[in-house]
């Protein structure tokens, strides 16, 4: 099974984010970037089908050339060779205009599997999968727990609201966008740190693949939320605090 | 049609996207409908709408990416609508990118606010798991599209009427739906569904061990709330998993939201912060669930809960 697994590199989770002077994007000069957390459960996904099913899997990244570092830590956790569309400046690209970019970059491999993760913990937006889905003219199903290979195609397991579950059966090729959390994330061994730096990296650049469209949606200004609320604080003893408390949620906010 | 909702089922999320599309209808100076897709009941839809239609067809009794896109284009076709708005629901997440990308637009997915500037929608949506809040516009021609969080919007702000249902049947053929989907299955036990929640009593990691709980829950069950807890309290598996509000849980939006013990971390916040009254009950006057609290006591929840139930017990 050729399986190839879209990973986007963004900033770490414990970033402390400050607002860019240009007032559209965050300050990233000294920020620390690494993996998005749910591409690396969609990369353990596409590694474990290629360990129970033979075949190959190829990581794609768009991204700055800081990405590299990214890429070639999933090299050496496994993935065989790599795609990376290189763009210095992300911020102009909307999710469809991001998407056409890794569409054209696909259009010659012919993957068996699309895997992405469930969405970016930068932008957020959770759509990646889908949009390239149509894209690529492949069926898609997201939120997928497991993945099982039967004759005609796959069957997956998709988390609905709620507690629910779902199997849904599909002919490959298809996507699939991996549920966070549902597997251990495996380590990169020393071998595999050795082997990575050997693989193949396909760079390709926007003007590659025909250009960047523009955008259908623009993001105005970014801003840090405004604290709103001024919190009405009651004190004394906890009885006392309490009955004011309780005749506050009845008479004033009227919750109860 | 200027903005067309289109509804997933009767109550909850879907009619929190009713509300919206009203409040934008009037700030826009437009109109709203809605439609039900896959639906099997004629009753009117309970909200003052320019029209409503009822999306059937055989092959829309199940969900399926492909029936819906196909069902829906054809649908905004005939309605023409400026704006499109959907709940932002698992499902929605699944169809709606690619509905968009059909049409070579983007939905503006998981908003949270709008506003209304020089005669166009602005929409705020989260960056950064809710750290960094962003205005996006739409560029180009109608339709567009946007996805609304659970609890942005007040389904009891619904301006209320009865718009009957208009048949619509979109052409759709068996060979063009490509996914087989299985029947819904359940692996546990009934999950809580703490969005439908009016009152939440939510615990954090101040109640210190397990065999505190029964005092919160004493706490919830004395004004008939449901119990949640912050994530620490769920891994710690001192209370399931189906009652973890935060970015990794449920997003809930509650008359009123108590907060006891819980600091606050963001990943918390963004689950609950939608509520109409927060309450938070801390220890630590500088706890960032204060920033987000209309009402607080700064105090020793061991001291505080069995005195809040003492008083609520006199309002009953």
């Amino acid at each position: 099974m050729k399986i190839v697994v879209a990973i986007k590199q963004v900033p770490a989770r414990d970033s402390q984010l400050r607002i860019a002077a240009s007032g559209r994007w965050i300050q990233e000069d000294d920020f620390t970037f690494e993996i998005n957390e749910p591409d690396a459960y969609a990369l353990e996904a596409g590694l474990q089908l290629k360990e129970k099913h033979t075949g190959e899997v190829v990581v794609m990244c768009l991204g700055p050339a800081r990405a590299s570092q990214t890429i070639r830590e999933a090299l050496a956790k496994g993935a065989d060779r790599a795609i990376h569309i290189e763009e210095e400046d992300l911020t102009g690209l909307d999710p469809l205009a991001a998407a056409r970019l890794m569409a054209a970059a696909l259009k010659a491999e012919a993957p068996d599997l699309v895997l992405t993760g469930l969405q970016s913990d930068d932008l957020g937006y959770g759509q990646t999968g889908p949009i390239l889905a149509e894209l690529l003219g492949l069926p898609h199903a997201t939120i997928i727990m497991e993945v099982e290979k039967q004759d005609s195609g796959i069957r997956v397991k998709r988390e609905l609201e709620d507690g629910w579950f779902q199997h849904v059966e599909m002919p490959l090729p298809a996507l699939l966008s991996i549920q966070s959390g549902i597997s251990k994330l495996r380590y990169a061994t020393l071998m595999g740190i050795k082997k990575a730096k050997t693989k193949e990296v396909k760079r390709l650049t926007a003007a590659d693949l025909g250009g960047a469209s523009g955008p259908s949606i623009t993001i105005d200004r970014v801003y840090l939320p405004e604290r709103t609320k001024r919190t009405q604080l009651f004190e004394g003893n906890p009885q006392e605090a309490a009955a004011k408390l309780v005749e506050k949620l009845k008479f004033e906010a009227r919750v109860l | 049609m200027s903005i067309l909702v289109v509804m997933e089922q009767r109550g909850g999320m879907s009619l929190e996207t009713l509300a919206a599309g009203q409040q934008m209808a009037r700030e826009l100076g437009t109109t709203v409908g809605a439609a039900l897709v896959g639906g099997d009941s004629a009753e009117p839809i309970p909200a003052a709408l320019e029209k409503a239609y009822s999306v059937e067809h055989e092959l829309l009794k199940q969900y399926t990416p492909d029936g819906y896109v196909s069902a829906l284009r054809q649908l905004i076709a005939l309605a023409r609508p400026t704006y499109v708005l959907f709940p932002h629901t698992y499902q929605v997440r699944d169809f709606l990118p690619k509905l968009a990308t059909s049409l070579g637009k983007v939905a503006v997915s998981d908003v949270i606010h709008h506003r209304v500037e020089n005669g166009a929608l602005v929409l705020v949506r989260q960056l950064f798991q809710g750290k960094v809040s962003a205005d996006v516009r739409f560029q180009g021609d109608a339709p567009n599209f946007a996805s609304l969080q659970a609890g942005a919007y007040r389904a009891d702000q619904v301006a209320a009427g009865s718009t009957a249902l208009e048949k619509f049947v979109p052409a759709l053929a068996a060979g063009d739906i490509r996914t087989k989907p299985g029947e819904r299955f359940r692996e546990s036990a009934r999950a809580v569904d703490l969005g439908a929640a009016e009152l939440i009593v939510a615990v954090g990691r101040g109640i210190k061990e397990a065999d505190n709980i029964p005092l919160v829950q004493q706490l919830a069950d004395t004004i008939g709330a449901e119990l949640a807890a912050s994530r620490p309290i769920c891994d710690a598996g001192w209370l399931p998993m189906e009652r973890q509000v935060g970015s990794s849980g449920q997003t809930v939006g509650p008359k009123m939201y108590m907060a006891v013990g819980i600091s606050g971390a963001i990943q918390h916040l963004v689950g609950m912060k939608a509520s109409r009254v927060v309450v938070a009950i801390n220890k630590d006057a500088n706890a960032p669930i204060f920033e987000v609290a209309d009402y607080g006591i700064v105090g020793d929840l061991f001291q505080v809960v069995p005195a809040l139930i003492e008083e609520f017990k006199k309002t009953r």
